[in-house]
C-alpha cells in the first residue's frame, strides 16, 4: 500500500506540472482556437532558463545567494522571459494568420516548435544539462507519512502549482482582463465591436499561458533534474492530452486532465512498465476522445453554419 | 477544374460552374512579361508537361550524376512522393494528418518483415510482386482505421489523434517485441527489391524505379483529382456542411483520402526500405514529417505540381547543398541576396543597404581588431573564395561559440523586430541584421550543418505560411471569415 501512495504522490506532482502546461495550452486554444504545438517547447526553454540561473549564481554546490531567493529568481525570470517569447511568437507567427484557413496556423505552429527545438539544440548542445537539485535542496527535508516520503521540492511544486491555478481561476473569473479573455473566446468579432482590444487580450493570454509553461519548465528541472532540447515535445503532447481529456478551452478541465494524466502515467510506470507508459497514455486519450470528444468538463460545441 | 493547370483564360469550361471559373481567374499572375510567359506556359496541358518532366528525370543520371547526387535524387523522389501522398489528405480533403510519416514507416516495416530473416527461423522472403501489394492493402486498411475517428472528431481533434498515431508508431517500433520488430536497433539485412525475375541492386536502378513510380503516381493522382472523388474532396475541404447537404458522403470521402494517402506512403516506404536495406524507428520520426510538410507547404498545398516542386527545392537545398560548408555558404548568402533583390525597391535603397552593410562590416572588424587581436583571430566557416572575401569583414573570434550563440539569439530578436517596425526603421535595422546574420552564419550555423538544416526547415514552414500561404505554385484560397 505504501508503494501505491508513493506512486500517487509522484503522480500528483507530475500531474500538477502537466496541468500548468495544459492550462496555458488550453487558454490559448480558448481565445484563438489554435493548437499551439510550440507550447511544449516553451516549457523546455523555461527549464533551460532555470538551469542557467543556477549556473550564474555559482552552480548547485557553491550558491552565492540563499536558496529561496534563487528559487524566486528562477521562477520569475523563467515566467517573464518565456512569457515574452510566447508573445513574440504570437505576434510574428500567428497574428498574420488569424483569418487564414484553420490549417495554416497549425502548420506554422509545428514550424515554430521545430524551430525552437533545434535552436535550443544549436545553442545548448545535445547533452543533458543536470540541475543537481539535491545539492542545494536536500532530499531529507520534507514530510514522511508512514513509509511515504514527500520531499521539499515536491511540496513546493505542488503548492506553487496550486497557487498559480487558483490565481488563474480568479484572474479569469474576477478581473477585467479575464472578462475580456472570456469575451474574445466566445466571439472575437463581437468582442471587438464592444470595444475590447482583441490584440492586447490575445497577447496577454499568450503571455500568461507561456509564463505558466516557463514556470512548469523550472519545476520540471527541479523535479526530474535534467534538461534537454527534446523534453518539450513529449510534455507538450501530454499537455494536449490533458487539456483534451479535461475538455479543451476549460480551465478546471485542464487541471483535472493534467492530474489524471500524471497519476495514470505514474501508476502505469509503477505497475506495468515504463516502456509502455507513453503508448498507454495516448491510448487513453484516443478512448476518451472517441467516447466523449468534448472532454470530461468541456461543453459540446454546436456546429454553426 | 484542376488546381494545377487552369485553362482559365478561355473562360468557363463546359460543366464547370461559375464559381470554379471565378476561382481560376483569381489566380495571381506575375506582372508584365513574366505573367505573359506564365500564361503561355499554362496553356501547355498537364500530360505533355508530365512527360517532359519525367523524361528530364530519366536522363539526368546519364548526364554524369554519380554516387552522392544519385542518392540525393533518390531521397528527393522519396520525399516528393510522400508530399504528393500527403497532398491528398491535407491539400484535397483538407484534413490535417500529423501522423502521415507513420504510414511511410508502416510500409517500410511491412516490407522489412516480409523480406528479411526477421520473423521465423528462416524469415519470410516474398518477392516484390507479393510483398508490395500486401503492404499497400494493409496500409489502406490502416489508413481507414486511423481515419475512422474523423467520423466523430473534426479539425483540430483529428490532428491530435493523428499526431499521437505517428508518435505511437515510433514508440511501438522502439519498444514492443524487440525480437520481432527489432527495437531501437531496427531491422537490417533486407532483401533488395526483386520481382518478376528482376532484382534491383544498384542505386541507379532504384532511381529509375522511383522516377517511374513518381510518373505513375502523379498520373493516378491527376486522374483522381479530376474525377468525381477529387471534386468531392475539395467540396468537403471548403465546407463539410454544404458538401453534406449536396449528398456528398463526407465521412466516406475523408476516409478515402486517408486510405489513398496511406497507400502512396506505404508504397514509397517499401522502396525506401529496400533501397536502404534496413529500417530504424528514428527514420520515421517527426523530422521526416516536418520535411514532408515543408516540401508540401513551400510548393503549395493542394497542387500536384506544387508538391513536386516543393520537394525538389527543399530536398536539393536540405539534402544536397547544406551538407557541404562551401555550398551551404552559397545557398545562405544567395538566398539573402535574392530576397533583397526581390523585396527591396527601389534600386537606390538596395544599393544603400548593401553599401552600408559592407561598410559596417569593415568598421566593426577594424574596431574589434583594435580592441583585441584575439577577437578577430578565428577563420570564417566558409571556405574557398567566399571565405577569403569574408576574412577581413566578418568578426570571428578565436573561440567563436559564445559570439555565435548570443549573436543567434540577438539575430532572432532583430528579425522579429524587423518584421514589426515600419518603413524607415526597417531599412535602418536591416543593415545590422544582415551583418549579424553573416557573423552568426560564420561562427555558429555553418559549423553545425545538421542542426542548421533543421532550423531552416522550421523557418521555411513559418515564413512560407506567413508570407505566402498558398506556396510557390498553389492557388490562393478565398476565405470567408466565420
Amino acid at each position: 500500500m505504501a508503494f501505491f501512495f508513493q506512486e500517487l504522490v509522484n503522480g500528483i506532482t507530475t500531474g500538477a506540472l502537466y496541468a500548468l502546461v495544459a492550462l496555458g495550452f488550453s487558454m490559448v486554444y480558448g481565445v484563438l482556437k489554435l493548437l499551439n504545438f510550440a507550447h511544449g517547447d516553451l516549457y523546455m526553454v523555461g527549464a533551460y532558463i532555470g538551469f542557467f540561473v543556477i549556473r550564474w549564481f555559482g552552480g548547485p554546490t557553491a550558491l552565492t545567494i540563499p536558496v529561496p531567493l534563487l528559487l524566486v529568481i528562477m521562477f520569475v525570470l523563467a515566467a517573464g522571459l518565456v512569457g515574452g517569447l510566447g508573445v513574440a511568437i504570437e505576434r510574428f507567427a500567428y497574428r498574420p494568420l488569424r483569418n487564414a484557413p484553420r490549417i495554416a496556423p497549425l502548420i506554422t505552429a509545428i514550424g515554430v516548435s521545430f524551430f525552437l527545438e533545434n535552436s535550443a539544440l544549436l545553442l545548448f548542445g545535445a547533452q543533458y544539462r543536470i540541475y543537481n537539485t539535491p545539492d542545494f535542496i536536500s532530499f531529507s527535508t520534507g514530510i514522511r507519512i508512514g513509509s511515504v516520503s514527500i520531499d521539499a521540492v515536491q511540496i513546493m511544486c505542488l503548492l506553487l502549482g496550486l497557487m498559480l491555478m487558483v490565481g488563474l481561476r480568479l484572474l479569469v473569473s474576477r478581473t477585467r482582463l479575464g472578462k475580456q479573455m472570456r469575451a474574445v473566446a466566445v466571439d472575437r468579432e463581437a468582442a471587438e465591436m464592444l470595444g475590447i482590444n482583441v490584440n492586447f487580450t490575445i497577447a496577454a493570454t499568450f503571455f500568461i499561458g507561456s509564463a505558466l509553461a516557463g514556470v512548469a519548465g523550472v519545476m520540471a528541472g527541479l523535479l526530474f533534474n535534467q534538461v534537454n532540447s527534446t523534453i518539450g515535445f513529449l510534455v507538450g503532447l501530454k499537455a494536449f492530452t490533458a487539456s483534451v481529456v479535461g475538455g479543451i478551452g476549460s480551465i478546471p478541465g485542464a487541471m483535472l486532465g493534467g492530474l489524471l494524466i500524471g497519476i495514470a502515467e505514474s501508476f502505469i510506470t509503477g505497475y506495468i512498465s515504463s516502456l509502455y507508459s507513453d503508448l498507454l497514455v495516448f491510448a487513453l486519450l484516443i478512448v476518451v476522445m472517441l467516447v466523449r470528444p468534448s472532454g470530461l468538463l468541456g461543453q459540446v460545441q454546436l456546429q454553426k453554419v | 477544374m484542376s488546381l494545377d493547370s487552369q485553362p482559365s483564360a478561355a473562360g468557363p469550361q463546359v460543366g464547370a460552374d461559375e464559381w470554379v471559373a471565378r476561382q481560376g481567374r483569381r489566380r495571381e499572375y506575375l506582372p508584365g512579361r513574366l505573367g505573359t510567359a506564365q500564361r503561355q506556359f499554362e496553356r501547355i496541358g498537364f500530360w505533355p508537361r508530365l512527360a517532359v518532366v519525367g523524361l528530364v528525370g530519366a536522363v539526368l543520371p546519364s548526364l554524369g550524376l554519380g554516387g552522392f547526387q544519385l542518392q540525393v535524387g533518390i531521397d528527393t523522389l522519396v520525399i516528393m512522393l510522400l508530399a504528393l501522398g500527403l497532398n491528398i489528405v491535407v491539400g484535397w480533403a483538407g484534413v490535417l494528418d500529423l501522423g502521415y510519416v507513420a504510414f511511410f514507416g508502416f510500409g517500410a516495416y511491412g516490407y522489412a518483415l516480409l523480406s528479411s530473416a526477421q520473423i521465423g527461423s528462416h524469415g519470410i522472403h516474398l518477392p516484390a510482386e507479393l510483398s508490395v501489394p500486401i503492404v499497400m492493402v494493409a496500409a489502406a486498411a490502416l489508413g481507414l482505421l486511423v481515419g475512422l475517428p474523423s467520423r466523430r472528431l473534426i479539425g483540430d481533434y483529428l490532428a491530435i489523434v493523428t499526431l499521437f498515431f505517428g508518435e505511437a508508431f515510433v514508440e511501438f517500433t522502439n519498444n514492443v517485441a524487440p525480437g520481432d520488430f527489432g527495437g531501437a536497433n531496427g531491422i537490417v539485412g533486407l532483401d533488395t527489391l526483386h520481382g518478376f525475375g528482376v532484382s534491383i541492386t544498384s542505386n541507379a536502378g532504384y532511381y529509375y524505379l522511383l522516377v517511374i513510380v513518381a510518373v505513375v503516381v502523379i498520373s493516378v493522382l491527376r486522374l483522381l483529382d479530376t474525377s468525381r472523388t477529387g471534386r468531392a474532396w475539395r467540396a468537403v475541404r471548403e465546407d463539410p456542411l454544404a458538401a453534406a447537404s449536396m449528398t456528398i458522403p463526407v465521412n466516406r470521402v475523408k476516409l478515402m483520402a486517408f486510405a489513398f494517402g496511406a497507400v502512396v506512403a506505404a508504397l514509397v516506404g517499401t522502396i525506401y526500405a529496400a533501397q536502404q536495406i534496413s529500417v530504424f524507428p528514428t527514420d520515421f520520426d517527426t523530422p521526416i514529417l516536418i520535411l514532408i510538410y515543408a516540401a508540401l507547404v513551400l510548393g503549395g498545398v493542394g497542387s500536384i505540381a506544387g508538391a513536386a516542386t516543393g520537394a525538389l527545392v527543399v530536398m536539393i537545398i536540405y539534402d544536397g547543398l547544406l551538407r557541404n560548408a562551401t555550398y551551404s555558404g552559397y545557398i545562405f548568402y544567395g538566398l539573402i541576396v535574392l530576397t533583397l533583390l526581390i523585396k527591396l525597391r527601389p534600386w537606390r535603397r538596395l544599393a544603400a543597404v548593401l553599401a552600408a552593410t559592407v561598410a559596417l562590416g569593415f568598421a566593426a572588424h577594424a574596431i574589434a581588431r583594435a580592441i583585441s587581436a584575439s577577437a578577430v583571430a578565428g577563420a570564417p566557416q566558409s571556405t574557398g573564395w567566399l571565405g577569403d572575401a569574408l576574412r577581413d569583414w566578418v568578426i570571428v573570434p578565436a573561440s567563436p561559440q559564445a559570439l555565435g550563440d548570443w549573436g543567434y539569439v540577438v539575430l532572432v530578436c532583430l528579425l522579429i523586430a524587423l518584421v514589426q517596425v515600419k518603413h524607415p526603421w526597417r531599412t535602418v535595422l536591416l543593415v545590422p541584421a544582415l551583418y549579424l546574420a553573416s557573423v552568426v552564419w560564420e561562427t555558429a550555423l555553418a559549423a553545425q550543418p545538421a542542426v542548421t538544416r533543421q532550423i531552416m526547415l522550421g523557418a521555411i514552414l513559418i515564413v512560407t505560411m506567413v508570407a505566402r500561404p498558398q506556396g510557390l505554385l498553389g492557388t490562393r484560397r478565398v476565405e470567408t471569415p466565420i
